[in-house]
Order: C-alpha cells, then sequence, then structure tokens
C-alpha cells in the first residue's frame, strides 16, 4: 500500500460511495414519507440499467411488457373501487392515466427500439419505461398496508423484491449487460485517471442531495410529506393528502434508482440481482443517517464505499464480512444515541 | 375424548403413519419440512408473541450445521458430541449477538439481523478449513446402539421426534408464568415491567431459545444431508424462514407446521407446474411466492393457522383453575406508617416542565387522592414514583428505602402495583391470564421448567390466586373471556384485579372509575374501602369528584406541575385557589 | 390441518403422474436460476439437440431447475431416483449441487453424469460418478505449459469468492513447481460484485509476468476490464469458463488478447481436419447456432451433449443386459460407462477407466485467444 495506491482505492471508494449515498437518500425518502423500508430499491437500478443496455444493442427491453402489465393492473384496481365508490366518471380519466400512458410509452419504446436513436433520447427512454414503475409498485403491494406497522410493511417489501427480482430474470435472463459510456474522456488528475463517467456519478449524486435536502428542509411541501410519515390521520386533517404523497415518494425513489443504473451501468456490469447488494449497502448509509438525516446518510454511505474498497484490496474475500459486521456497532451507537421514550406499536 | 383431542390424535397418527405409508420423495419432503418447522417455531415465539423480527436465523442453523461438520469430519467426533459443541456455539453466540442487537429497537433489529445473516455467510464460504464454497462433504449419520439413521424413512423418525418435542415443549413455555410475560413483551412491555418482568433479559432467553432451535436444526440438517455448504445458510433462506411463519401465522405454535409446510409443497407443486405452463426459463416460484405473500398480508396479518382454526372444532375454553391454595403474602405495615414520600420531584420533557418540586407523604392504610386539571402532570407523577420514567429530580422514598432510579420491575418487587390511564391489557389474552401475570413476582418457575412442565403446582397456585381477585373485583363471569372483548371501564377493573394479585402494599390507581357506570362505581368505591380496612395504601388519580370526595382521606392537588393544595376533602372543596384552577369558580 | 396438506402433497403427487417404464428416463438437475443462471441455461439448450433415443430405446428427459443451490440439487435428485425412477442422472450446474447430487447417486446407486468437475470423491461416491468436463487441472495445464514458454516466473490469481474460484486457484497453484512459477496472490471476488478496484491494485502491485482469473462468463469480464483500465501490459489468462460470448460481449475491446483453454468445439472451424473431434464438434456447433443464435456457441452446452453421447453409447450395451428403470439396468449402464472406449464428443475423447472416471486427455482442450472480438484458435 503506498500513496498511490491509497489515492486510487479513495477514488474507487469515492464513485461507489455516490451511488451508495443515491440510494440512501431514495430509502430516507420512502421511509421519511410512507414508513417503507424500501428493499426493492436495488431492483429499480437493476432494471434501468438492464433496460438501457438492451436498447443500446437494438433490442426492445422486456421492461415495457412490465409497464403495460402493472398499468393494467393498477387501472383495474383503480377501476374496481371507483366502481364500489359509485364513481364511475372516473373511469375515463383511470383508463387514459394508468392503462393509456404506460401503453402509450411501452408503443413508443418497441417502434424506437431498433432504430438507431441518439444517447440521450435511449437515457430519456429508460427513464419513462422504468419511473412509472415506482408508483405502480407503491399502488399494488403497499397502498392496501397503508396503516400497517413497519414491520409488515418491511415484509411486505422483501415479498415485492421476490416478486421484481424474478420477473427481472425472465424479463433479462440471467447474463449481464454494461452500456456504453456517457463519455469516454478520461483525464488525469495527478497519478489518478478519473474516468468521465465517474465525475458524472459523483456530480449527479451531489446534486441529487442538495436538491432533495432542500425539498425536505425548506418546502413546504416536503415538510407536508414529512407530516404524512409521522402521522397519517393527522396529516390528513390538516388537508395533506396522503395517498398522493406516497405516489409521489416512489416516483422519486425510482427516478433516482433508475438514475443510479444509467449511471453505473457504464461502469458495472448489471444482472437480474445486481441491484439487492447494492441497495443494501444503501441501506447501511441510510441507517447511519439513523433514517432520519440525509447528511448522515450521505456520509455514511460514502464510508461504506471507501470501506469496501479498502477492505477489497486488503482481505477481498472477507470484505462483504467485514462491511456488514460494521453496520452493527453502528446500529449500537445509534440507538444509544438516540434516546426517546419508548413508543410501543400499537395493537392491531 | 374431547374434539381437541381426538383431533390431535388423528393427527398424531398420521404423523406416525407416514414414513411407512408414504413414498421415498414425500418423506423427504416431510423430512425438509420437519428441519424448517424448528427453525420456524423459534421464529414464532420471538417475532410473533414478542415481536423481535429476524431474518437472521439461518445464520445459526448455519453455525451449528458448520459446527458439527467441521467435527465429525476433522476431529472424528461422534454426532451427538457434535451436537452439544453446535448448541454450545450456538448459545454463545446468540449471546453475543443478542446483546448487541437486543437493544435496538424495531425495524433496527430486523436491519441487524438481515447484517449478521450476510456477515457470517461470507464468512462460512471464506475459511478454508470449512471447505470455503464448496463445503464439507462426507458427514456420518447420527447413530444410537444398533440403529442408524441414514436413510430419509430413518431420518424421519428422529428429526420429527425432536420437531415433535420442541412443538409440545414451546406450547409448554407459551401457557406458563413465563408464557404469560412473553406475551405481554410485543405490545405491553411497560406494562409487564410494572409487573415484575425483566424484559430485556426475557428478550435474551428467547432470542437464544429461538437460536437454539435453529442450531438443533442445522445439526438435523447436516446429519442428513451428509454435507453442508454455505448457500443453505444465505439470507435467501432467513427470508423463506420469516415468509413460513408469516404464512402459517405467526402467533400460533402450530402455525410454525402449517407454514413450513404449505411453503415447502407449494414450492415443490410450483416447480413442477410452472415450467410446463412457461416454456421460458425463470422464476417463477419467486414471483408466485413474492404475489402470494403479499395478497396474505393484505387480506390478514395473522396468518393461515387462524383460518384453519376455524375449520376446526372450536377449541374448549379452557377450564377455570382448581383450588389451590394462596401463594405467600406479603406483610402489611401497621396503619400510620410512613409509607410513600415523595420529595421535590421534577421532570422536564424538553422545554417542557411536566412536574416541578412536588413534595407530599402517603401513611400506611391511607387513600390519597390526586387531582388536578387535564395535563396537571398526575400521570406523569405515577410514572415517575413507579420507575416508568426516571425522574430529573427530588426523591421517593418506600418504606424508608429509597426507590426512584430503579428500574419499575425492581420497585414491583418492594411491593408497589399499578394501573394505567390507558388501558395496558394483552387483548388476546384471557383476563384470568392477564391477572396471573400481575402475580409474575410470586412464583419463580422459569422457562426450562414450563416446558418440560415442572412448574404445574405454582401454575395452579397462581391461577388460583388470579382467580379469587378476578372474583374479588367482581368479574367472576368474565374470567376466561378474551380481556379485549370486555368493556373499556371493566377492563380497567380488571387492570386493578391484576395489580392486587400482585399482593402489594402499595396500590397505584390512574383514573380507574373511568368509563364504569354508577352502580359499578359505587361497588368499587366498596372494594378500594374494604382493601383499606385490610391495609392496603392507595393512591389514587381520579376526575370524578363525587366518587373521591366520599373515598379519600386526603387530597393532592395538582396544577402546572406544582402541588397546589392539600388537605382534607373539606378543605380543598373550600380552597379559592383550587376552585379558581379546577373545581369551577364563580361566575 | 395436517390432513389439508397431505390433499395438497396427494394432489401433487397426482399430478406427477408416472410414465410409461418401456423407455429410458433421465433426471436431469440444473441451476437455470439463481447465481449460476447464465450457465444454466446453455446446459440447458443442448438437450433441445440431442438424439431421441438412447442405444436405439427412446428416451425422456425430465430437467428440473435447482436454484443453483446443492439442496435444491439433492432433493431433485432424490425426486428423480424414488418418484420418477430415472436410469441415470445428469448435473449440476455448480460444484457444490454436483457433489451434493454424487452422493444421492451411491446412496441410491443410479449413476450420474456430472456435467461440472468435481474434487476427488469417495469411493462410493466415485463408483457411480462420471464426470464429463474435463478436470481443471488438466485444463489449465495447458496455461500452464503456455506460460512455460512464455518464461513466466510470477503469477497473480484473482478469482470467485466460491467454489469455481477455488477450483481453479487449486488447479494453477497445483501446476506450479513442475512450470516454473510462483502464484503470489490469492484476490477473490464475488459475481454479483460491481467493482474490483481493490483487488486488481493488490495484483498490479505484485508486478506479476501474468496474471490468471478464476471467474467464468460475463462475470470474468470484470477483472479484466479493470486490469487494462489500470494499465496492466503483461498476459491475462483465463479459464474454460469464461470461453463464451458475454465475456466478450461484456468486456469489449478490454477482452482482446485473453488467451483460455477451452474444449476445442469453440473454435471447431480453426481445427486442423485430422484432429479428432473436429467432425462432432463442428456438426454440434452448427446445429447449436442454428437453434440460439450466431456466436453462441459455449463450453457448457457440449458438456450436456458428450454427456449423452456416453449415455447413448452405454446404454446400447447395457440394453443388452436388462430393461430400463430396473436397478439391474442401472448397474449394467454404470458398467457400461466405466468401460467406454474412444467416445468422440465434442469436447474430446473419452476413455473411462475404473480409476479414472472422465477419461479425457490432452486433445481435450486448446489454447484460444480473444482476436477481433471472438475467440479464435491459438497456434
Amino acid at each position: 500500500m503506498n500513496g498511490n495506491i491509497a489515492l486510487w482505492l479513495v477514488q474507487d471508494g469515492v464513485t461507489n460511495g455516490a451511488i451508495y449515498a443515491l440510494l440512501a437518500l431514495a430509502l430516507l425518502l420512502v421511509f421519511a414519507v410512507t414508513r417503507i423500508i424500501f428493499v426493492p430499491q436495488g431492483d429499480f437500478i437493476s432494471y434501468a440499467g438492464l433496460t438501457l443496455g438492451t436498447l443500446q444493442l437494438g433490442q426492445v427491453p422486456g421492461t415495457v411488457y412490465l409497464l403495460a402489465g402493472g398499468g393494467a393492473i393498477v387501472a383495474l384496481i383503480e377501476a374496481t373501487a371507483a366502481l364500489r365508490a359509485g364513481k364511475s366518471a372516473h373511469l375515463p380519466r383511470i383508463a387514459v392515466v394508468q392503462l393509456g400512458v404506460p401503453l402509450a410509452i411501452a408503443a413508443l419504446a418497441a417502434w424506437a427500439a431498433p432504430r438507431q436513436i441518439g444517447p440521450a433520447l435511449q437515457l430519456a427512454l429508460t427513464l419513462a419505461i422504468v419511473v412509472p414503475l415506482g408508483p405502480m409498485l407503491y399502488r399494488i403491494a403497499y397502498r392496501p398496508l397503508a396503516n400497517a406497522s413497519v414491520l409488515v410493511l418491511f415484509i411486505a417489501s422483501m415479498a415485492a423484491h421476490y416478486v421484481l427480482t424474478g420477473l427481472g430474470l425472465v424479463i433479462f435472463g440471467g447474463e449481464g449487460l454494461r452500456s456504453n459510456a456517457i463519455s469516454d474522456a478520461k483525464f488525469d488528475v495527478g497519478v489518478l485517471h478519473v474516468g468521465a463517467q465517474s465525475l458524472w456519478v459523483v456530480g449527479s449524486s451531489l446534486v441529487c442531495m442538495t436538491a432533495l435536502w432542500l425539498f425536505f428542509e425548506r418546502s413546504l411541501y416536503g415538510k407536508a410529506l414529512r407530516a404524512t410519515a409521522i402521522n397519517r390521520i393527522g396529516a390528513r386533517l390538516v388537508g395533506i393528502p396522503t395517498a398522493l404523497a406516497g405516489r409521489l415518494a416512489f416516483v422519486l425513489a425510482a427516478a433516482i434508482g433508475a438514475l443510479s443504473g444509467i449511471l453505473i451501468s457504464p461502469i458495472t456490469t448489471i444482472y437480474y440481482d445486481t441491484g439487492l447488494m447494492i441497495g443494501l449497502k444503501g441501506f447501511v448509509g441510510a441507517i447511519l443517517g439513523g433514517m432520519a438525516s440525509y447528511p448522515l446518510a450521505a456520509l455514511g454511505a460514502l464510508g461504506v464505499g471507501l470501506l469496501e474498497s479498502f477492505a477489497s484490496f486488503w482481505a477481498s474475500s472477507l470484505k462483504e464480512t467485514i462491511v456488514f459486521t460494521f453496520i452493527i456497532p453502528v446500529l449500537l451507537w445509534r440507538s444509544l444515541v438516540s434516546r426517546h421514550p419508548v413508543v410501543e406499536d400499537e395493537e392491531e | 375424548m374431547s374434539r381437541s383431542q381426538r383431533v390431535a390424535a388423528a393427527c398424531l397418527l398420521a404423523l406416525v403413519a407416514a414414513p411407512l405409508v408414504l413414498p421415498e420423495f414425500y418423506v423427504t419432503l416431510l423430512d425438509y419440512i420437519g428441519l424448517a418447522t424448528l427453525v420456524v417455531l423459534g421464529l414464532v415465539v420471538m417475532t410473533g408473541v414478542a415481536g423481535i423480527v429476524s431474518f437472521g436465523q439461518q445464520a445459526f442453523v448455519g453455525i451449528a450445521a458448520y459446527t458439527t461438520a467441521g467435527l465429525t469430519t476433522l476431529a472424528g467426533w461422534s454426532p451427538w458430541g457434535g451436537l452439544a459443541a453446535s448448541l454450545a456455539c450456538v448459545a454463545a453466540c446468540a449471546l453475543l449477538i443478542g446483546l448487541v442487537t437486543l437493544r435496538l429497537s424495531g425495524h433496527y433489529l430486523s436491519i441487524a439481523t438481515i447484517a449478521w445473516g450476510i456477515a457470517i455467510y461470507y464468512l462460512f464460504g471464506n475459511l478454508p478449513q470449512l471447505g470455503q464454497y464448496s463445503g464439507i462433504d462426507n458427514l456420518p449419520a447420527v447413530t444410537i446402539p444398533g440403529f442408524a439413521f441414514d436413510t430419509g424413512r430413518k431420518s424421519y423418525v428422529l428429526i420429527w421426534a425432536i420437531t415433535a418435542a420442541a412443538l409440545l415443549a414451546a406450547r409448554n413455555l407459551l401457557e406458563s408464568r413465563t408464557g404469560r410475560a412473553i406475551r405481554a413483551l410485543r405490545f405491553r412491555s411497560v406494562m409487564a415491567e410494572s409487573c415484575g418482568v425483566d424484559t430485556s433479559a426475557l428478550k435474551l432467553v428467547i432470542f437464544v431459545y429461538a437460536a437454539l432451535l435453529a442450531g438443533i436444526a442445522g445439526w438435523l440438517h447436516a446429519h442428513y444431508l451428509r454435507f453442508v455448504s454455505p448457500h443453505a445458510f444465505g439470507v435467501n433462506a432467513g427470508i423463506d424462514y420469516l415468509f413460513m411463519a408469516v404464512i402459517g401465522g405467526a402467533s400460533q405454535v402450530w402455525g410454525a407446521v402449517v407454514g413450513a409446510g404449505i411453503m415447502t409443497v407449494l414450492k415443490e407443486w410450483l416447480k413442477d407446474i410452472l415450467p410446463k405452463l412457461f416454456q421460458h426459463t425463470g422464476n417463477y416460484e419467486t414471483i408466485v411466492f413474492g404475489a402470494l405473500m403479499l395478497l396474505l398480508l393484505h387480506r390478514t396479518r395473522d396468518g393461515l393457522a387462524p383460518a384453519f382454526a376455524r375449520w376446526l372444532p372450536p377449541r374448549a375454553a379452557g377450564e377455570l383453575p382448581r383450588e389451590a391454595p394462596a401463594p405467600p403474602r406479603r406483610e402489611r405495615p401497621a396503619a400510620g406508617t410512613p409509607l410513600l414520600q415523595v420529595q421535590g420531584l421534577a421532570k422536564r420533557f424538553g422545554g417542557l416542565v411536566a412536574v416541578k418540586d412536588l413534595s407530599f407523604s402517603l401513611g400506611a392504610g391511607e387513600i390519597l387522592g390526586l387531582i388536578g386539571p387535564n395535563g396537571a402532570g398526575k400521570s406523569t407523577v405515577f410514572n415517575l414514583v413507579s420507575g416508568t420514567l426516571a425522574a430529573d429530580g427530588g426523591s421517593v422514598h418506600l418504606l424508608g428505602e429509597r426507590i426512584d432510579g430503579l428500574p419499575s420491575r425492581a420497585i414491583a418487587r418492594r411491593g408497589l402495583a399499578r394501573t394505567f390511564q390507558h388501558v395496558n391489557l394483552v387483548s388476546h389474552m384471557s383476563v384470568l391470564d392477564n391477572v396471573a401475570l400481575g402475580a409474575h413476582l410470586r412464583g419463580n418457575k422459569g422457562s426450562a421448567a414450563a416446558m418440560l412442565r415442572a412448574d404445574r403446582d405454582e401454575e395452579a397456585r397462581l391461577l388460583a390466586e388470579a382467580a379469587r381477585q378476578i372474583e374479588r373485583v367482581g368479574l367472576a363471569e368474565h374470567t376466561l373471556a378474551a380481556a379485549g372483548s370486555l368493556p373499556l371501564g371493566q377492563q380497567r377493573v380488571v387492570e386493578i384485579a391484576r395489580a392486587l394479585a400482585a399482593d402489594p402494599v402499595l396500590l397505584l390507581l390512574d383514573e380507574p372509575a373511568a368509563g364504569l357506570r354508577y352502580g359499578e362505581k359505587r361497588a368499587l368505591a366498596d372494594l378500594l374501602r374494604r382493601l383499606r380496612a385490610e391495609g392496603l395504601t392507595i393512591l389514587l388519580v381520579e376526575h370524578d369528584m363525587e366518587f373521591v370526595m366520599g373515598l379519600v382521606d386526603r387530597l393532592v392537588v395538582m396544577d402546572f406541575g406544582e402541588k397546589l393544595a392539600q388537605g382534607l376533602p373539606l378543605e380543598i372543596q373550600r380552597d379559592p385557589a383550587v376552585i379558581e384552577a379546577y373545581l369551577g369558580g364563580m361566575e | 390441518m395436517r390432513s389439508i396438506r397431505l390433499a395438497i402433497v396427494a394432489a401433487a403427487a397426482a399430478l406427477c403422474a408416472a410414465s410409461a417404464q418401456a423407455e429410458i428416463t433421465i433426471g436431469v438437475s440444473l441451476g437455470t436460476t439463481g447465481p449460476g443462471a447464465s450457465l444454466g441455461v446453455p446446459y440447458k439448450n443442448a438437450l433441445q439437440l440431442v438424439p431421441k433415443t438412447l442405444g436405439g430405446e427412446p428416451v425422456r428427459y425430465i430437467v428440473l431447475d435447482d436454484e443453483s443451490k446443492p439442496d435444491g440439487a439433492a432433493k431433485n435428485a432424490r425426486k428423480f431416483v424414488s418418484e420418477d425412477k430415472v436410469d441415470a442422472l445428469m448435473g449440476s450446474t455448480g460444484v457444490p449441487s454436483a457433489s451434493a447430487m454424487a452422493q444421492v447417486a451411491a446412496e441410491f446407486r443410479t449413476p450420474l453424469i456430472a456435467l461440472t468437475p468435481l474434487p476427488p470423491l469417495a469411493p462410493d461416491r466415485h463408483h457411480w460418478t462420471f464426470v464429463v468436463p474435463q478436470p481443471t487441472e488438466l485444463m489449465m495445464s495447458a496455461v500452464a505449459q503456455h506460460m512455460k514458454g512464455k518464461g513466466v516466473k510470477t503469477v497473480a490469481f484473482i478469482g470467485f469468492s466460491d467454489s469455481w474460484g477455488d477450483l481453479v486457484y487449486n488447479a494453477i497453484t497445483s501446476l506450479a513447481t513442475d512450470n516454473g512459477y510462483k502464484v503470489v496472490t490469492n484476490e477473490r471476488y464475488g459475481r454479483a460484485d460491481t467493482s474490483v478496484t481493490g483487488q486488481v491494485l493488490k495484483v498490479i502491485s505484485t508486478t506479476p509476468d501474468a496474471v490468471v482469473v478464476g471467474g467464468s462468463g460475463s462475470p470474468a469480464a470484470t477483472p479484466q476490464i479493470a486490469l487494462v483500465e489500470q494499465g496492466y501490459k503483461g498476459p491475462i489468462y483465463h479459464n474454460h469458463g469464461t470461453v463464451n460470448l458475454p465475456f466478450i460481449q461484456t468486456a469489449k475491446k478490454a477482452a482482446e488478447g485473453a488467451i483460455a483453454p477451452t474444449g476445442a468445439l469453440i473454435v471447431a472451424e480453426d481445427l486442423p481436419a485430422s484432429f479428432p473431434t473436429k467432425a462432432v464438434s463442428l456438426d454440434f456447433v452448427k446445429r447449436y447456432e442454428a437453434a440460439f443464435g450466431a456466436g453462441s456457441r459455449n463450453g457448457f452446452s457440449g458438456y450436456t451433449y458428450d454427456g449423452v453421447l456416453l449415455l447413448d453409447a452405454a446404454a446400447a450395451v447395457a440394453l443388452k443386459k436388462a430393461k430400463p428403470g430396473t436397478p439391474e439396468f442401472r448397474e449394467a449402464l454404470r458398467d457400461a460407462l466405466e468401460s467406454l472406449k474412444n467416445i468422440i464428443g465434442t469436447h474430446g475423447v473419452y476413455n473411462m477407466t475404473p480409476a479414472n472416471h472422465n477419461g479425457e486427455d490432452e486433445r481435450a482442450r486448446v489454447l484460444v485467444q480473444v482476436v477481433n472480438g471472438e475467440w479464435r484458435l491459438l497456434k
């Protein structure tokens, strides 16, 4: 280990850490608004990375079937609910929004894929396909559990993750893909070879973090969303549309997940199950922020990236053990530091 | 034979007949179900009953499996020696992990369990002595003199003998003094502490218990497959076990069998059917399982066992406890002895001063009323005196001994019992069991005695005592009803019975009359007078002035956390400051 | 509750009805899902190209997925032998899974055609197990000889943190003294890892003369890319698990120059006409690519195909002694497998003996190199 190697490891750790930080933010966001521990966050990374890779190969990505299918299911659920509530006037709107839009995007993708559309359009298309999957997942899997305890929601997240990973294997198969970098440029900063892609990763991460922080801390909307998490009924009583809050949180989470997938797919091979481990490490970062504080979560995620980088140099076969064992003393420290009165779950 | 006994006999018959009758593959399936049941049983007790969600049980399965694999192949030990070593190893690891992670609350705990599950998996895969990712091969089969459990059918006997014993032991555990405490852990740990239960220690015990069950399953797994590798002990296995627990109904002991059975059979069935439906390769079982889990969670949080239970004949509601001598009673101090002394008590919540420099005292054999407007700090005072909250200043003495700073279970041991402002009963437990929980400190048989049914005498005494207290408060006809099914006012009376079951010297009652009808209030007042006559001291918070004035010996009035006035009821009624603040001034 | 469970089990039984006894039944367990999925699918694909008969008798293949887990493989194997009464087992795609199947094969006295290399087996398991893939030492010996020829003295190893990585590492280390080099690192990474920078930096810091990668499929591209990006200029050797299209598709330009041993079928066209397996390889590869796309050829499907060829030859002998579905047939099949001589497969020529249940020699491997985005025979 000399100074050069240390620098390279730091660079690697920062790049990975930036992705973990983005994920940590998404996880915090979803938790803060909906009390859901969003395990499937990683699956959105896989979906986006593989969708982009498939588009670049000139093929239609299987995610469009998910989009269309998901839209159909949501439309069905909404329509049934509307009919039961006697609001059949809503049906046309449901058909257009829940069914029409996803089908349109799917059709667009099917038409555009074989044509050599430029990278910017490919990115936009990937986002258009993957991001709507977020609120769809919310509506199908989580909305009926809106008042459940954190633990039940956690188990539901595990179940949703199973479904998404299984679907990922069916759609994309067992092979991995890498996509082309946005830019192949490389800069030499001292001894470091910094790829443009890494700069994109770190830069986007910073921008997202700042934006989210501002949104939640400074804007009324953000505070309203946080209020929903703390007391759903209270929030509704003061006029905050809580279902909308949940949907919005999932749109943002899916967008962040998709963005992360797009950013790392040129520098990593993405498989259908890549997302889980990345998501779990983002998780570690979120935990460090006590599931409440963004700057701490981002720092924690960065720490995880660095720890992983150095661990893979010194003891590569044990690096997962090291990273995940590390989480425990941190959790302990967290729980000792935050002294809150014993709040017991509501008996159901 | 009662119907439920017949059902049990039929199940037992099926269990015994299965290896003789069924084809090999189904015996194999049943073997796997038995192994899973052991782990899920631990989850049922730990997660379903006590509320500690763990995704990491598979790590204990793995630790046991690897310990026995290493010792039997590398060191030539017998599998029975391997069993002892595995269990010792698992217990040690569980103690260590439990001490660290059980302090965490709720979801932090579950996340920690995922973390150490993954950490241990990668550890297994990296130790060269343990065969790394290829695992260890050629394990011997378990033998007893003259017989080797080396085929699927023979292993069935070993696996299900152990599993059946474990199920029975778990049922015994949950129907005992410790079982009552466990059932209160999930939602009512504050109340459990006030009854003398050491909740942290109990959680640790349950955690180690669940780990030991997983360890036994690991040992059986290793000597049944005769081969161990890390793959069986990864995170997905942990998630599967939890799914099984949720499917079966995480709060029922036999839910473990139901969950393990359904999921195993369903997986095999789906593996056969789905590839024929879909020509394409894919992990369809996980998709179907995930979807089924979600559906299950949407429809019911209780899993399938309660649904099945509805098809079976209704369980007999339980029997009334037989007559048994009362457990030893505490000596009551002579009337007038200073019992409780509160001096300069203070409590702050952030910037809010809830209690400020409060002092009063209580003599043995008197009833003191604590009254005041809402938000005056009365319940906070209760919490401070009973040890549920820690004071920021001042002192509390019980019978001359300083008790502030002690945890509530220690104060309970010294003779203080209380009820709560918001009813704190375990709703799905019977009234009898709830009240018996109050008598927790009057027994001492622990989990081991419970599992072996060596606690029946003590249990009879405790239950008889509980029944006596229930009768005393006038709720005898509801003894076996679920506590949550009673109207709120009667639930408050059940809390009083629970407090009485502790044989206290000082009773703290927080708004006992709220929600009672007039006749019930009269009965309650009579009861309290009788208790005073027997030498019990009572500190009472109430809002019903008619109830209070006719009952108490003295009053203390609080307002904004401070003592406003104290004295005889008649004096207080005429005190202008009290009238101004609380009783109603002249318009 | 238990009666309901029994009812479900009985219903499942009804759905898995037993087959007619005249035909030969082969139970195949493969990891087509889970971490080994990218291998499992090619293994399975070959079954669409195999003949419909074994030794002249119609054959039925029952294929089950074991999720790349040894538990799953063991469960499938038990189901095959007890439920389906198979005449032989085939599988699986991972070393622990195949080991688990070997134990079941020995317990139920049914021959197993193992489709991954195995570590040395206990005698009773060895008796019933026949390993199609070339032993890892045999494959890596081609690499070792090449390195010796180039004067390589220090070799750095980076491979999967699983049993495949173990196998390759053990192979390359056991050949070290005979070929005059030392293995200086044992770095590991997970198949799903997104970055191997730390490990690669460690490797480069030892300034090795050559690097050997113990990965397979597209995850083997990760260290390849990282090594090239970090400026490593020396030769990078892989193993036979890497010789397929996904590796090249993932590594793109970075793959150029990578060298690996492989069964000859990968470069069937480049083989000299006198090469013993050329005809069989060429035929198989042409049919495979016709069915699954140009460039989709790989070694894994060849193993399945060769396994079937072995069974075909052995069944012809065994059928003279007993009928399919009987223990006698399984014994006869095993004995016939052990006596096979000069069976020409896609990977090599098989000559079985009681001690050697693989039977391949140096004709079973050639060295190939990535040239212009394709694997070509290294002359």
